[in-house]
């Protein structure tokens, strides 16, 4: 039987401005899928309300048992997440980020 | 929970914390190294500080860490234990007790306080000093003393890093102030480097309940930089009320180390995470570790990773004995958690009430039930109602609280005394776990504080004078609790010079109290004290001997449904008996029925029940004693008591009067008041001696109660049985009705009063006194008459039960 994949677009700033509306539609990507893919491309800006959310969203998919991938990330999540040292915590496989 | 709850939390939880301070700073003046002790201490003023910082208490939190930096040198071992450090820390004890007594209000401190707050402050600055001074010429010896012992430890105290280490815990609204925890991580770059970083996501929620704008994130921060502590705080400077922040020096202590393991949230945290999060070993190191932990795994049992790190050579032992600790209170605090709930004691009084109403409900179903004679009915309401028992009993028991903890604040109250009495004094604690009603400890405080000071300062005798007495030079305070039928009994006993009675009595004579020639037993003595504004102290002191507060004492204790009584020897010490019940809301009783009225006797006060006979009243000659079993028993008629008028004859049917007319003429049946049937009234008139049939039978009953030792009998008609009971208090109006304590509601809807037993009994014993005093001297006019004439008139006459 094939996996119901459900793929979330988040877009824009991805802040404590945003964070409400980002929560709706990343619980919507929930909804009935077994598989949740982030398609993180689009987002300019990401704060820490933003890196909670996404932590959030890891959390969520272990308690629902659904896979929660990241991906396409965006230089200002990528950043983000180097400074945190949290990739090792999504484990989502991302492109090198080259210091600039 | 909202922000109030939790306000209300920490301050009751701040309080139990300062008193086990306070506890444990009595105890460690004995033992000043234990290291239990010291850690209870520190952890104590730690959390205050911690949940302080929670709710942005900042003053608090600069106060406690002062006090904090100075224990954590003890717990060191750098400072040592000193009676002025304890004298020092129980006023810091005292002080944020009065900041959170602020808290509690919702008001600010004033000058006042805060004035106290920076003297304190300044103290505990200088113990933190002394050790540097200590190297200055001319400093003290002992404090140089000090300084050798601290300086080894220091030295090897360092940890290897050479980074600063930053541990930041963000407040839920950090977010909605508008400020964003990563950008002051992304400023730290600016001026220096971030060697690792561990963000800790542990609080994050999942999706579905986290509220988005609430922050719950926290990092640790291994950082390099030239830049010095002041720099860097500065970089925290916009954020320093929404957030905890630590920032560790290079080469800190590990004391500093340890301090952060303590300071970590409540989580569940593995041993090597808290390891690697306070920068004492990397990611990689602790990787190493385990690796090597599950190679040997395959040989041997698992050895703890503790073990094997300190083998290793990764940590010093005190980091992971500090670690482990923490693990392990967590673990505890759990367990605690859980079996204990905190609960508003209004919601329990009412929970109380309820019980109450069942009682009382549950009591008129059984009477209903008795009277339809359905044997099923029966039962079913027996059985409720000795389960409305057990849930009466269980719910009592809710609100029974340890009176030790009561006991405990008195170890302080006799350390601060004797230091300013100058006199050497112990207090011994016993029956601490003796249990009683949460109400009853909270009012009996202050009475006995009274006590205990009066002991203190008048019991116990100067030094000079015990030695001469030849009694040990430092004094005994006894606090002793136990359960006696019904009551607890709370003795305060001191091994001081005891009552002068003659004194007592000197004084009691020009206040006009007691004539001259009235001889009075000891005890009607000692009683006299308790009268208002009688002191026999010569000199009067800062403590107490103002002659205000033992009559308070005993109305107090009266007004707990108490009573109190002295035993004194003098010169070998006195012992006051405090005497309560052990619930104020409900009551065992023991119906019993007077003309048309019920009567309510507790039951722990019945001794047993006794018919009183004819002879009996008569061999007694109006006399109110009996004989019980060769032993003298005072006794008091309730019906001339309570002024009860007999319930008035049945009304005569005017169609019998032709029986009537002959029956009337028979000797001693126009007092009985009897309708006869016309079988009956031909017998009558066949044979006029079957007269003493109709007389009803009136037995006269007495209730033998014991309280306090005395004994006496309640002379009632009726033997009504037991009856659960719900005290309700009288109304103002009768307020000052003497040997009545309450009232309730029977089954049947009637109004029954509860007898105040004590009350009565210490009646009958002063009438006593008064007649044998009377008996013995002729000169003494007893006061008999005179009492029982006026035990009527005590009552509101117009206020007889119906």
């Amino acid at each position: 039987m094939e996996k119901n994949v459900q793929h979330v677009c988040l877009a824009g700033e991805f802040t404590i401005f945003t964070a409400a509306t980002m929560r709706e539609q990343l619980l919507a990507g929930f909804d009935g899928a077994d598989e949740v893919e982030v398609d993180l491309a689009q987002v300019s800006e990401i704060d820490s309300a933003g890196v909670q959310l996404m932590v959030a969203a890891k959390q969520e998919a272990a308690a629902q048992k659904k896979v929660l991938r990241f991906s396409g990330h965006s230089s200002a999540v990528l950043d983000t997440i180097d400074l945190c040292s949290l990739a090792a915590y999504f484990g989502d496989p991302v492109l090198i980020h080259s210091p600039a | 929970m909202n922000l109030d709850d939790a306000l209300q939390t920490f301050i009751v939880e701040a309080r139990e914390l300062l008193e086990q301070m306070e506890e444990a700073l009595l105890r460690i003046e004995q033992t000043p190294d234990d290291p239990d002790t010291i850690n209870a201490i520190f952890r104590a003023a730690h959390t205050i500080k911690g949940s302080a910082g929670l709710f942005g208490m900042d003053h608090i939190v600069s106060f406690t860490h002062a006090a904090e930096s100075v224990l954590d040198k003890v717990r060191s071992a750098e400072l040592r234990i000193s009676s002025e450090l304890v004298a020092l820390f129980l006023s810091v004890c005292d002080h944020i007790g009065v900041l959170i007594g602020h808290v509690a209000e919702g008001s600010e401190p004033d000058a006042a306080v805060r004035q106290a707050s920076a003297e304190l402050a300044a103290k505990l600055r200088a113990c933190l000093g002394q050790p540097q001074d200590a190297a200055k010429p001319g400093a003290p010896a002992k404090l140089a003393a000090n300084l050798a012992q601290a300086a080894p430890r220091s030295e090897a105290g360092g940890v290897d890093t050479d980074n600063w280490h930053i541990s930041l815990r963000f407040n839920r609204d950090v977010l909605r102030n508008g400020m964003d925890p990563l950008a002051f991580i992304r400023y730290l770059t600016t001026f220096g480097k971030i060697v690792h970083i561990v963000t800790l996501v542990d609080a994050v929620p999942a999706l579905s309940s986290i509220d988005p704008e609430d922050c719950y994130l926290g990092f640790e921060i291994g950082y390099q930089s030239d830049a010095d502590k002041a720099a860097i705080e500065g970089a925290f400077e916009f954020v320093r009320d929404d957030a905890n922040i630590f920032i560790l020096p290079p080469h800190s202590k590990i004391s500093e180390y340890l301090r952060l393991i303590d300071n970590l949230p409540q989580e569940e945290l593995r041993l090597g995470e808290i390891l690697v999060r306070c920068g004492t070993l990397t990611q990689a190191e602790l990787d190493r570790v385990l690796s090597r932990q599950a190679a040997e795994a395959v040989n041997e049992a698992p050895r703890p990773i503790g073990e094997v790190l300190v083998e290793q050579n990764l940590v010093r032992p005190p980091v992971v004995e500090a670690a482990l600790d923490k693990q392990k209170q967590i673990k505890e605090h759990k367990a605690t958690e859980g079996s204990l709930i905190r609960v508003n004691a209004e919601k329990l009084d009412e929970h109380i009430n309820l019980i109450g109403e069942l009682i009382i409900a549950s009591a008129s179903a059984s009477l209903i039930a008795q009277r339809t004679n359905l044997p099923e009915l029966s039962e079913a309401s027996a059985r409720l109602s000795r389960l409305v028992e057990e849930v009466r009993d269980s719910a009592l028991t809710l609100r029974m609280v340890q009176i030790g903890a009561t006991f405990n604040k008195f170890q302080r109250v006799v350390r601060d005394m004797s230091a300013e009495l100058k006199k050497d004094i112990h207090l011994e604690i016993s029956g601490a776990e003796t249990e009683l009603d949460k109400t009853v400890v909270e009012k009996i405080g202050d009475p006995l504080t009274h006590l205990v000071r009066n002991s203190l300062d008048h019991g116990i005798e100067p030094a000079e004078v015990r030695a001469a007495r030849g009694k040990p030079a430092h004094g005994t305070i006894r606090l002793n609790a136990y359960h006696d039928s019904g009551s607890i009994v709370i003795e305060v006993a001191d091994d001081g010079g005891g009552l002068n009675k003659q004194r007592i009595l000197n004084k009691a004579v020009e206040r006009g109290l007691v004539k001259p020639e009235q001889i009075l037993s000891d005890s009607e003595i000692h009683q006299l004290i308790f009268e208002p504004g009688f002191s026999t102290m010569e000199q009067v002191s800062n403590l107490s001997g103002r002659g205000v507060g033992m009559d308070v004492v005993r109305r107090n204790i009266v007004a707990l449904r108490g009573s109190v009584e002295i035993d004194s020897v003098e010169g070998a010490g006195t012992t006051m008996r405090i005497r309560l019940p052990l619930t104020l809301a409900i009551i065992d009783g023991f119906l019993v029925g007077v003309a048309a009225s019920s009567f309510v006797v507790p039951l722990d006060m019945v001794v047993e029940c006794v018919e009183l006979s004819t002879e009996e009243t008569q061999a007694a000659q109006g006399r109110d004693h009996l004989n019980l079993r060769g032993e003298v028993l005072p006794f008091i008629r309730l019906k001339d008591l309570f002024d009860i008028p007999e319930p008035p004859p049945p009304v005569i049917n005017p169609a019998d009067e032709n029986f009537l007319a002959t029956l009337s003429a028979l000797p001693g049946f126009a007092s009985t008041g009897v309708i006869l049937t016309a079988e009956g009234a031909a017998a009558l008139a066949a044979d006029p001696e079957l007269v003493f049939l109709l007389h009803p039978v009136k037995r006269e009953n007495v209730v033998v109660v014991q309280y306090a030792g005395h004994r006496a009998g309640l002379v009632v008609e009726n033997l009504l049985g037991e009856y659960q009971t719900v005290i309700r208090p009288l109304g103002e109006v009768f307020n000052g009705l003497e040997g009545i304590s309450g009232f309730t509601i029977l089954g049947n809807g009637h109004v029954a009063l509860i007898l105040d037993v004590p009350g009565l009994v210490r009646r009958v014993a002063t009438r006593d006194r008064q007649r044998h005093a009377g008996n013995r001297r002729d000169i003494a006019q007893t006061d008999e008459p005179r009492q029982l004439g006026r035990a009527p008139s005590m009552l509101d006459r117009d206020f007889v039960p119906a």
